[in-house]
């Protein structure tokens, strides 16, 4: 693994397989109130597109694109959507879902049971997992970038240190 | 008025976790991100004491998470409590107090003494103060894990904050080491609980095991959660972490941990007492404790003799206090079901939990009075230290308070809080209050070793040019040492007030699940 | 023997599971290896907390397309408790190793090796 990444053809597949990649984490948090998944389960198929981007592309061009200045900013907005979110509910509670059942946005009333599943349902917890998706996305993505650029610095300064 | 007083609860976790995730965003501007951490952690101890008063006059306080009003435990068509509930009594709002000025006073203390970072810095010390309140002021076993997991995880960025030096990253991974077994263990339990039991409300486990008994799962379950929360608070045999982790965090960071592990016996007693007081097994479990007390006890004392680093001394010193804890507690525990031993159980609780309101104070005086030693000298070792008590004679006097209140002599507020520990223990066994005694005289040893070797004796060379520290740093030593001596003129005042309540509500278990359900 | 052991043989794997990762944890001096037995304990809960929740026969907790009361494939459900403290605890030990590793990473740069016994420099 040196630090332009892995061979032509690895490269191509991996950027031809990033958009199907992260479908798939977005269609995960996007239902996550119907089938299993959800906001943490979701942001970390996310964030293993990053890690493919790691591994075939290399940290250095891959620090270019997605800076670190960006995904510590998308971090900190997931988390602060997350408490927002929390502190509306203040109507009622602290976390109350006050969209669930009002007829608004999200907020379809389901019978309980077994059901086909509707989308337009479950009030704040969508939103919830969206904000809690991006903030997991980013705060992995982080985590392996800088320990992605600390392991190839090692290696270029160290060389076979034992 | 009595509106948003309903919500103060909420509030007082919402509020740090909510200025935590705002800090990062503030990375570029250092003076707006710590005039903004200031102010979260001054509302939080505002509404932490009204808290306080508010428990101490009304009783017990619930919230509800998530339901149609604040107090409604159990919804209308379901048996049992469902939602997440903070259920607050008077022990849990008496250490939320405690959390909220031991973290407000180390964020004063942190605007000189951090020179970088402050953006990361504070906003781990608001999500450190949020674990802890959280950890306090729940009343369900899986809330109480996940904001245990929540102080630690914090703590750790804390421990290694100067990541530039090897000790304190080497002191981090001991503590994530520790800290992770624990939480494993504590997960193991509450599965047990919940499968034995169907319910996570502490409220709900206790009415459930009044009312059908105890089985074997129960008692794996008691084992594993007193080894692991007395692993995180640095009872004995499992103290090998405290004297590094202790001694390589900022100054600061140190008395937010001493308060993390009070937070930990916090949550071991409010077990111990709360689900499991009706077992007589709980006496097996009372005799643990006071044996991990005794070793606390002796072994933090002899230790803290042979120490050279200062932060370590006074770590060591700081075990033996948690031995002192452990024992009255312990005390206390063993005389529930033991009818004759029944005041002297409840006095030596009254002793303890007034020792541990003394032991967070005194500590973190200690601590930063240590701290603004290194800040200006840039050393902790003692032979490298003399002759400060000219240039900083501040500090010095701080630092003598905080060594008269650890051995424990008259002025200061430890001296009431022992000797309520030791006539009470004496009747239990008198030769626990024996190894106490002991082990107080001991540690007075190190404590004046370390007044003399930094602060007496002639001037050395190199530190001909030091300064007394920041008006700041001296602010809050000031306020703890006069917290300190206060309390202690007028101990009669406080154990009635904050500790007697707090040790009925810890002592009668029908009245917890009576207030809450 | 074997019927208690076939019955319950989950959580016996759980607990061996929590052993195999304590012994990595205590008996190992590389800081690595240390992570993959915090890491291995942790999935020994894991699976503690999904066996716990199983009843005979059920089938998933979801309401979305779960057959109905009185078809031809319809069962209990398992108890769904347990799955979101799985969860919860899958999430938190994903937090503990990405720190065991960052703290491995800062180790190795600033001692230059991975062994704890050599790499240690605070003592008494």
């Amino acid at each position: 693994m040196t630090e332009e990444g892995l061979s032509k053809i690895v490269r191509t597949v991996a950027l031809l397989l990033t958009a199907p990649i992260t479908v798939l984490g977005l269609y995960i948090i996007a239902h996550g109130h119907l089938t299993p998944g959800g906001g943490f389960q979701g942001g970390t198929v996310i964030a293993t597109a990053i890690a493919l981007m790691l591994v075939a592309f290399g940290s250095k061009r891959v620090k270019k694109a997605v800076g670190k200045e960006v995904l510590s900013a998308t971090e900190s907005l997931g988390l602060i959507a997350f408490i927002a979110i929390a502190f509306l509910g203040m109507g009622s509670t602290f976390f109350s879902n006050f969209l669930a059942n009002a007829g608004g946005l999200l907020g379809m009333s389901i019978p309980s049971g077994a059901n086909p599943g509707t989308i337009n349902s479950a009030g704040t917890i969508p939103l919830m997992n969206f904000a809690v998706g991006i903030e997991v996305a980013s705060a992995l993505s982080l985590v392996l970038l800088l320990i992605y650029f600390s392991g190839e610095k090692e290696g270029k300064k160290g060389g076979g240190k034992k | 008025m009595i509106e948003l007083v309903q919500h103060f609860p909420a509030l007082a976790i919402g509020v740090p976790l909510a200025f935590a995730f705002l800090l990062p965003l503030l990375k570029k501007w250092r003076n707006s991100a710590v005039i903004a951490a200031l102010a979260a952690l001054a509302v939080t101890e505002f509404l932490a004491l009204f808290i306080l008063q508010d428990v101490l006059q009304n009783g017990i306080r619930i919230y509800s998470m998530g339901a149609v009003v604040p107090g409604l435990a159990t919804p209308e068509q379901m048996a049992v409590p469902v939602r997440i509930l903070l259920s607050i009594d008077a022990f849990s709002a008496f250490m939320g107090a405690v959390a909220a000025t031991i973290a407000l006073l180390a964020g004063i203390y942190s605007i000189h003494f951090i020179r970088e970072s402050h953006s990361k810095y504070f906003s781990l010390l608001l999500l450190m103060l949020a674990g802890a309140l959280g950890l306090v002021f729940t009343g369900d076993m899986f809330n109480m894990f996940v904001f245990f997991e929540v102080l630690s995880i914090s703590s750790i960025g804390l421990i290694a904050f100067w990541l530039h030096r090897a000790e304190p990253v080497e002191a981090g991974f001991k503590y994530l080491a520790i800290s992770a077994v624990a939480s494993i263990f504590v997960l193991f339990a509450v599965g047990l609980l919940y499968g034995q039991h169907g319910v996570l409300n502490i409220a709900g486990l206790s009415r459930s095991t009044l009312l059908y008994g105890f089985a074997f799962t129960d008692i794996i379950a008691l084992a594993l959660l007193v080894c692991a929360f007395s692993m995180k608070a640095g009872a004995a045999p499992m103290h090998y972490w405290v004297p590094d982790a202790y001694g390589e965090a900022p100054a600061a960071v140190t008395a937010m941990l001493a308060v993390a592990s009070l937070a930990s016996l916090y949550a071991l007693f409010r077990i111990a007492f709360t689900v499991f007081g009706a077992t007589p097994l709980i006496e097996l479990v009372a005799f643990a404790v006071i044996i991990f007390g005794v070793l606390s006890l002796f072994l933090g004392a002899t230790m803290s003799l042979v120490q050279k680093d200062l932060k370590r001394l006074i770590a060591y010193a700081g075990i033996s206090q948690t031995g002192f804890i452990l024992v009255a507690l312990g005390v206390g525990l063993a005389a529930i079901h033991n009818t004759p031993l029944q005041p002297f159980g409840a006095m030596a609780m009254e002793g303890g939990v007034f020792h541990v309101i003394n032991h967070a104070f005194y500590e973190a005086l200690l601590f930063l009075c240590a701290g603004a030693v290194f800040l200006r000298t840039g050393t902790k070792d003692l032979n490298e230290l003399g002759g400060l008590a000219r240039r900083m004679p501040f500090t010095a006097f701080f630092f003598l308070i905080g060594g008269i209140a650890i051995a424990g002599l008259p002025p200061s507020s430890a001296f009431a809080s022992k000797i309520l520990i030791y006539e009470s223990v004496y009747f239990f066994n008198p030769l626990i209050a024996v190894i106490a005694l002991v082990s107080s005289v001991l540690v007075v040893v190190p404590m004046v070793k370390a007044f003399c070797a930094i602060f007496l004796g002639p001037e050395i060379g190199k530190f001909k040019k030091v300064r007394e520290v920041p008006g700041a740093m001296l602010f809050t030593m000031l306020v703890l040492s006069a917290l300190v001596i206060i309390f202690g003129l007028f101990p009669g005042a406080i154990v009635e007030t904050i500790v007697s309540p707090a040790v009925n509500a810890l002592l009668s278990q029908s009245a917890y699940v009576g207030g809450v359900l | 023997m074997i019927a208690v052991l076939s019955q319950n043989l989950p959580f016996v794997v759980s607990a061996l599971l929590l052993l195999i990762g304590m012994y990595a944890l205590l008996f190992k001096s590389n800081l690595i290896k240390m992570a993959i037995g915090l890491s291995v304990m942790g999935s020994a809960v894991n699976l503690f907390l999904i066996a716990l929740g199983y009843r005979q026969d059920s089938i998933a907790p979801i309401f979305t397309n779960a057959p109905l009361v009185g078809a031809v494939n319809a069962a209990e459900m398992a108890m769904p408790v347990p799955q979101a403290l799985t969860l919860t605890s899958i999430v938190i030990s994903l937090a503990v190793t990405a720190l065991m590793l960052s703290l491995a990473v800062l180790t190795f740069r600033h001692t230059g090796t991975l062994d704890a016994e050599k790499a240690g420099r605070l003592k008494g």
